[in-house]
């Protein structure tokens, strides 16, 4: 009776289909989330390895059972100031699809929040002023639950897609 | 096939097309040296390999081929004894060859080839063998007298179940047989069901023959040739005698008759996605010894584990154990990648039939030397070599060596060579082309890249980076598109996939003089040995055979040259020197306290880097950055330590390259801090 979907696609009923379930974090105060599909693991902190000649906010990598995992800092990626690692910070795991091919990358974030349950039509664009901070392309809209706002990021966007850059050397 | 169920039907073909495409490969190696030499040894191996492709065509029922590698075998028969092969025979059986795997190809994608050119390489086959001069070697012409062959044939025929279903009647083989002189024998019943039992379209017989000596050998095979595969069958006498074949343009008609009733039977497409390896059977006996050596450490360990104190006693035979273990482990590993490896002559096998055939279709006589075959590296890698090596060669050909004319005009000898040379360097394989042509056209290569596009007409750039702009995309400076390069695409394929490998390519080029084109591959062997170390609080793994000696510095030994250049002497040396910290992007050039040196070596130049601590020697798991992330510049990967920290492993070759640009610790700290 489920109907026939790619493996892909986790199997949800109708009902499930109009709304999303997100895994909400904090950064900086605000509220944030991810579709709680992409999401394999939540892990505490720990220092990652710092990579060379890489961008600022990728703190370097972690071992996670023998994989390789970049890990990107939620607060710099959004152009905020970074801040010590405190008790309540995590790293959150994702699933990360470039270019047909999966990564696994983390991100750091100040703290976990909940689970959230949001109505697909109470997720709105984001604004265009977004823009002006060049965070555009990680925003994939405002979830509106109760009276909270729940910013939603583009997994894939967080970071960007690996570069050959030495190909014209 | 009755007797074997599909998927064993499907595994024994998927090895003998694995076993066939080998044997085409050794054929054409071997077709290729007839036009200087004609050894017993080549001809043997080549007659060989063609027949036993025929034979297991017929058993696996890819009766397409059959006639054609008849007729192949019977043109390679007369070689055999002793006539000389002309150059039209050679091109023809290459043809044959050609013609061969394609089919085998199609066969394992599951369809079955038309053959429709078949019947013409036939005739070119028997053209060619009526127009060679027959007998020229002092051997006997053609078959052995027949007083040698006074003994006897036996014949043993024992047809397998099947046989009358595929059309076939054991009793017109025993009939034509007969016609030859045969009689029969014996009679084997042993395998004649009860009565009850008897499925009356099956056989169930076998039958000994006495055929007259004075038969030749390949008359009685004609009288099987159609049931190759339907039976089992053993002719007996003295040796093989060589003998004319029957009219081969009939059976080459005829050969497509039997086909296609097996067609839509299941292919091993599936067996064929995976990839398998020949390995040798001694690598597999000392994978076993080890394995053996394995258990009785285990079971040394596990008496241990008794009741009763830890004494010292025990202690210290734990602490044997211990070692023995890691003994055992390191051998298994190394024994493992040996499994993995195979020799890059595999690939350079390739090259010959290329060099004949490009040099042939554009009129310039190519000499090809290949040294480093048995150099081995990861199959993985080796497979991926191939097309890029083609691609080098195939340009080498067509824009390096000059036509004999030329050549001669510039004071070269008539035929251009091109060398393939193989050999490991540090934790690399180096591959090189060179050519001893006329060399690359520079300026016309930057009037080219101007044109299009790829650089400003002001960019600077020296003679090396000017030679590397034929690996851009869509870049080439033939002025006539040939069918064998010339339409842009090729060069820059070959830097895909070295890029793809994690290798690099180079280009040097003298005008006049040739070309060389290096490629530097990693042996992707997962496991190294490294040495740890430490810079500031973090561990980084240096391989261990990049390194040559690591010295205490002496600052009277140590000078900055103009520019913010460390260099520093090791005995008569020059050495220059670079922070690895600040390589790394962990602190600013010029403060490290340290005063260790570690000196290293890329590309035969020396390199020294100052490290904060040398910590201990250990076999390392490579890791891929890619995997989740990307390549990073001075960074070979990453491993995990024993207590589950990162450490990355340096490419030394990547840090050496951007120490002699001047970069590290300057633009790139910034970046990076």
């Amino acid at each position: 009776m489920e109907p026939q979907l790619s493996s892909r696609e986790p199997v949800r009923s109708d009902a499930q289909r109009q709304r999303e379930q997100l895994l909400t974090f904090v950064v900086a105060g605000e509220e944030f989330g991810v579709d709680i599909l992409r999401v394999q693991e939540i892990r505490s902190w720990s220092r990652p390895m710092p990579l060379p000649r890489t961008p600022e906010y990728v703190k370097g990598v972690i071992n996670i059972r023998g994989d390789i995992v970049p890990i990107a800092d939620l607060r710099e990626r959004l152009g905020l100031a970074t801040q010590a690692a405190g008790p309540t910070t995590v790293i959150v795991v994702l699933r990360v699809e470039h270019g047909g091919k999966s990564r696994t990358m983390g991100i750091v974030v100040d703290a976990m929040s909940d689970v959230t349950d949001v109505a697909r039509d109470q997720i709105k664009p984001p604004p265009d002023l977004a823009e002006t901070r060049g965070v555009a392309n990680l925003t994939r809209g405002i979830a509106l639950v109760d009276e909270r706002m729940i910013t939603l990021l583009d997994v894939d966007g967080v970071f960007p897609p690996p570069t050959d850059a030495d190909a014209a050397a | 096939m009755s007797g074997l169920d599909a998927a064993t039907f499907a595994a024994l073909q998927a090895t003998f097309l694995e076993e066939s495409f080998e044997g085409l490969d050794r054929a054409e190696a071997g077709l290729l040296t007839l036009d200087t030499a004609v050894t017993d040894e080549v001809v043997g191996e080549l007659f060989r390999a063609i027949h036993s492709i025929k034979g297991g065509a017929g058993a696996f029922g890819i009766d397409e081929i059959t006639g054609l590698a008849h007729t192949m075998e019977s043109v390679l028969d007369d070689v055999r004894s002793g006539a000389a092969p002309t150059p039209a025979m050679t091109a023809a059986l290459l043809r044959g060859v050609d013609e061969l795997r394609l089919a085998l190809e199609e066969r394992r994608a599951g369809r079955v080839a038309s053959g429709a050119a078949h019947a013409g390489v036939c005739a070119a086959l028997t053209a060619a063998r009526g127009a060679a001069p027959r007998g020229v070697a002092p051997a006997p012409p053609v078959p052995v007298a027949p007083a040698v062959n006074a003994a006897p044939w036996r014949v043993e025929f024992a047809p397998l179940p099947h046989l009358m279903r595929n059309g076939n009647d054991p009793l017109r083989l025993l009939r034509e047989l007969a016609s030859l002189g045969g009689t029969v024998i014996a009679v084997d019943t042993s395998r004649l069901p009860r009565f009850e039992d008897l499925d009356p379209t099956e056989c169930h017989l076998a039958w000994t023959l006495e055929v007259p000596g004075a038969v030749e050998r390949a008359a009685i095979d004609e009288v099987f040739a159609w049931v190759d595969g339907d039976c089992t069958l053993a002719i007996t006498r003295a040796a093989p005698v060589a003998a004319d074949a029957p009219a081969l343009a009939a059976i080459a008609a005829d050969a497509p008759m039997a086909t296609s009733e097996r067609a839509g039977a299941p292919a091993s497409r599936e067996a064929s996605a995976i990839g398998s390896i020949r390995v040798g059977v001694d690598k597999i006996d000392q994978l076993m010894n080890m394995i053996g050596e394995l258990v009785i450490t285990q079971s040394m360990l596990g008496e241990l584990d008794g009741e009763g104190p830890v004494d010292a006693e025990r202690l210290a035979r734990l602490r044997e154990g211990l070692s023995q273990l890691a003994r055992n482990t390191r051998a298994m590993q190394e024994s493992v990648v040996r499994l993995r490896s195979m020799p890059v002559g595999v690939v350079f096998g390739r090259i010959p039939r290329l060099v004949h055939d490009v040099g042939a279709r554009l009129g310039k006589e190519v000499a090809l030397e290949l040294s480093g075959g048995t150099t081995e590296l990861d199959k993985t890698v080796l497979e991926k070599l191939g097309d890029p090596l083609v691609h080098i060669v195939r340009n080498s050909i067509d824009h390096g060596i000059e036509l004999p004319d030329a050549r001669a005009a510039a004071g070269k000898p008539r035929h251009g060579t091109i060398r393939l040379h193989a050999e490991h360097r540090g934790s690399e394989i180096v591959i090189e082309v060179a050519d001893d042509g006329r060399g690359l056209d520079l300026p016309r290569i930057r009037a080219k890249a101007v044109e299009r596009g790829l650089i400003g007409a002001d960019t600077a750039l020296t003679d090396d980076e000017t030679a590397k702009l034929i690996f851009a995309p869509g870049f080439s400076t033939a002025e006539v598109v040939s069918d064998v390069s010339g339409r842009g695409v090729g060069m820059d394929v070959v830097w895909r996939h070295i890029k793809e490998l994690g290798g690099q390519v180079d280009v040097q080029s003298s005008p006049g003089a040739g070309t060389r084109t290096i490629l530097r591959l990693p042996l992707t062997l997962a496991i190294i040995d490294g040495q740890l170390i430490r810079v500031l609080e973090h561990q980084y793994v240096v391989p261990l055979l990049s390194i040559v000696e690591s010295v205490q510095i002496d600052p009277r030994r140590r000078a900055r040259l103009a520019g913010g250049h460390d260099i520093y002497r090791v005995r008569e040396q020059i050495v220059p020197i670079v922070d690895l910290g600040a390589a790394l992007g962990l602190r600013p050039p010029g403060v490290a306290t340290s005063s260790l040196l570690m000196i290293v070596e890329t590309d035969g130049a020396p390199l020294g880097l100052i490290v904060d601590e040398l910590l201990a020697q250990q076999q390392v798991v490579i890791k891929s950055l890619e995997s989740n992330y990307q390549r990073v510049d001075g960074l070979a990967g990453a491993t995990i330590l024993g207590d589950g920290r990162v450490a990355f492993i340096l490419d030394i070759v990547d840090l050496a390259r951007h120490a002699r640009r001047g970069r590290v610790g300057h633009a790139d700290h910034e970046q990076a801090a």
